[in-house]
């Protein structure tokens, strides 16, 4: 079953990038996608990574209590962690619950309405034109995202160890300066990259082969949330491991 | 002309469609009307393209349509125009766009060229003035009405339309069946109508086939399947007390 669902998706992407009928209109269609998918998901964003950034700042300061330890290490921590593993993939799981069930319940409902069909009776590649602007702009935006949360994330942590007394500013400017890997940002980079895939094509096949009515598309949406979290964590992993 | 030869279909252990064959002529509107369940949707999304015949063949003039991939059917494809049972209008497009659609996609006409041609287009089906509603602002028979301008924005060759009278009132399914002529005779364009409403049969079925569980029983003009002796066909047309009605008014 699970080859089965594979091998379809393949197939999809397959003709997602196929050639496009005309570049002008899928250029206006991935701006329009580039707003919805990543500027639409900015403010979320930048909650959740400045209360990650700040509970994670508190949390590193409860652990590491020891007088052999300098406090700057909090704020390198918090730095590594959020560069390398939070930022990424918290932003990706959380906008696999919201684009992602997004892109999978519109693509549904389009299948259930007969647009689909209506598309490919008019010549035209639907799975390119549905598809291929979502995968595009999540792969442009999510590095985007990626970027504001791991800021907002370290401002958290700043704001929350200042604020509860649990690292001073000082210490924690010091440690978030110290022994930076630049590489740590490729790294996150990359999962980025592979998280805008996954967010964006992952539902859009589900919604693309949804057959019945609306319970079906909201079944499909679910379905694209959990094998979407599943197919990040199982990524994450493997770039982990070839990376690091 | 479309000729359909020998058209299999099955889903599962379910045979839809057994080995259907006709023709159906430019200028005239074709209809295949059936109960519920008796392939006469499958049918059509066969010969458009959305399902694949398990065995037969589908001619657009002397092209085999069934044996061609997504790339050789796209000039065919532009050539169709269809109106779905739930018009299938593009939600997040005003009626305008959805109408310039196709245009915008395949031609290279202005965009003062492809207003005129929607506001034509609109003047047509008798909605101008509504470019800028959205679908989910129009009526059921407007959202026909819009479908079939849609239809039209290509002058289309072949027109196909799966239960176009379907949740309208009596009235304005009789307006949507005259447009149908109307346009089949301007355009001079193969018409495929599947439908189960045997007042738009009376109307304008010039060619009617009947299909019962997947065969086609019968087919003739509307006018010779009211003397026709085949029980299905006749279980299915006087099905209603109105034609009953009619049918003794007419002994």
């Amino acid at each position: 079953m699970i080859f089965y669902h594979f091998g379809e998706y393949l197939l999809l992407l397959k003709k997602v990038f196929k050639k496009p009928e005309k570049w002008k209109i899928y250029r206006k269609e991935i701006l329009h996608e580039m707003n919805e998918i990543g500027v639409g998901s900015i403010g979320l964003i930048i909650i959740i990574s400045t209360f990650i950034g700040a509970v994670m700042t508190m949390q590193i300061a409860f652990q590491l209590v020891s007088d052999l330890i300098p406090n700057s290490i909090i704020g390198q921590i918090n730095r590594d962690s959020n560069i390398l593993e939070l930022g990424p993939t918290i932003s990706a799981l959380v906008l696999m619950g919201k684009v992602g069930s997004s892109i999978s319940s519109q693509i549904g409902s389009m299948r259930v309405t007969e647009q689909i069909d209506a598309l490919e009776i008019m010549g035209i590649n639907a799975a390119g034109y549905l598809i291929l602007p979502k995968v595009v702009a999540g792969v442009i935006m999510m590095p985007v995202v990626v970027v504001i949360s791991i800021f907002c994330a370290l401002v958290g942590g700043l704001l929350g160890g200042s604020l509860t007394g649990a690292v001073s500013a000082g210490d924690y400017i010091i440690g978030i300066r110290e022994s930076f890997q630049g590489f740590t940002m490729v790294v996150a980079m990359v999962k980025a990259f592979i998280y805008g895939f996954i967010i964006t094509s992952v539902p859009a096949h589900k919604g693309f082969h949804v057959r019945g009515g609306a319970l079906e598309v909201g079944q499909a949406g679910t379905r694209a949330v959990v094998v979407g979290c599943i197919s990040i964590l199982a990524s994450d992993y493997i770039i982990t491991a070839l990376l690091l | 002309m479309i000729e359909i030869q020998n058209i299999h279909k099955a889903f599962g252990d379910n045979q839809v469609l057994k080995g259907i064959d006709a023709v159906y002529e430019r200028g005239k509107v074709s209809m295949i009307i059936g109960g519920s369940g008796s392939g006469k949707s499958t049918l059509l999304k066969c010969i458009v393209g959305l399902h694949e015949p398990d065995q037969g063949k589908v001619l657009f003039g002397k092209q085999e349509f069934t044996r061609m991939d997504f790339e050789q059917k796209v000039p065919i494809r532009k050539e169709i125009g269809m109106l779905f049972q739930a018009s299938a209008l593009f939600d997040s497009m005003t009626v305008e766009q959805n109408i310039v659609f196709t245009l915008d996609m395949f031609t290279e006409m202005s965009l003062a060229e492809k207003v005129d041609r929607a506001n034509f287009c609109l003047e047509r089906v008798n909605l101008v003035g509504k470019n800028n509603l959205f679908p989910a602002e129009l009526s059921g028979g407007m959202k026909k009405r819009v479908g079939i301008a849609r239809a039209i924005s290509m002058s289309p060759k072949y027109l196909f339309c799966d239960e176009p009278n379907s949740g309208l009132d009596p009235a304005t399914s009789i307006l949507i069946d005259e447009l149908i002529q109307d346009l089949t005779e301007e355009y001079q364009s193969t018409t495929i109508v599947v439908t189960h409403d045997m007042n738009s049969v009376m109307g304008i079925g010039e060619y009617v086939m009947f299909l019962h569980q997947g065969q086609k029983f019968w087919e003739g003009s509307n006018k010779d399947m009211l003397k026709s002796d085949v029980k299905e066909l006749n279980d299915f047309v006087f099905a209603s007390p109105l034609m009953k009605a009619a049918r003794e008014t007419m002994k």
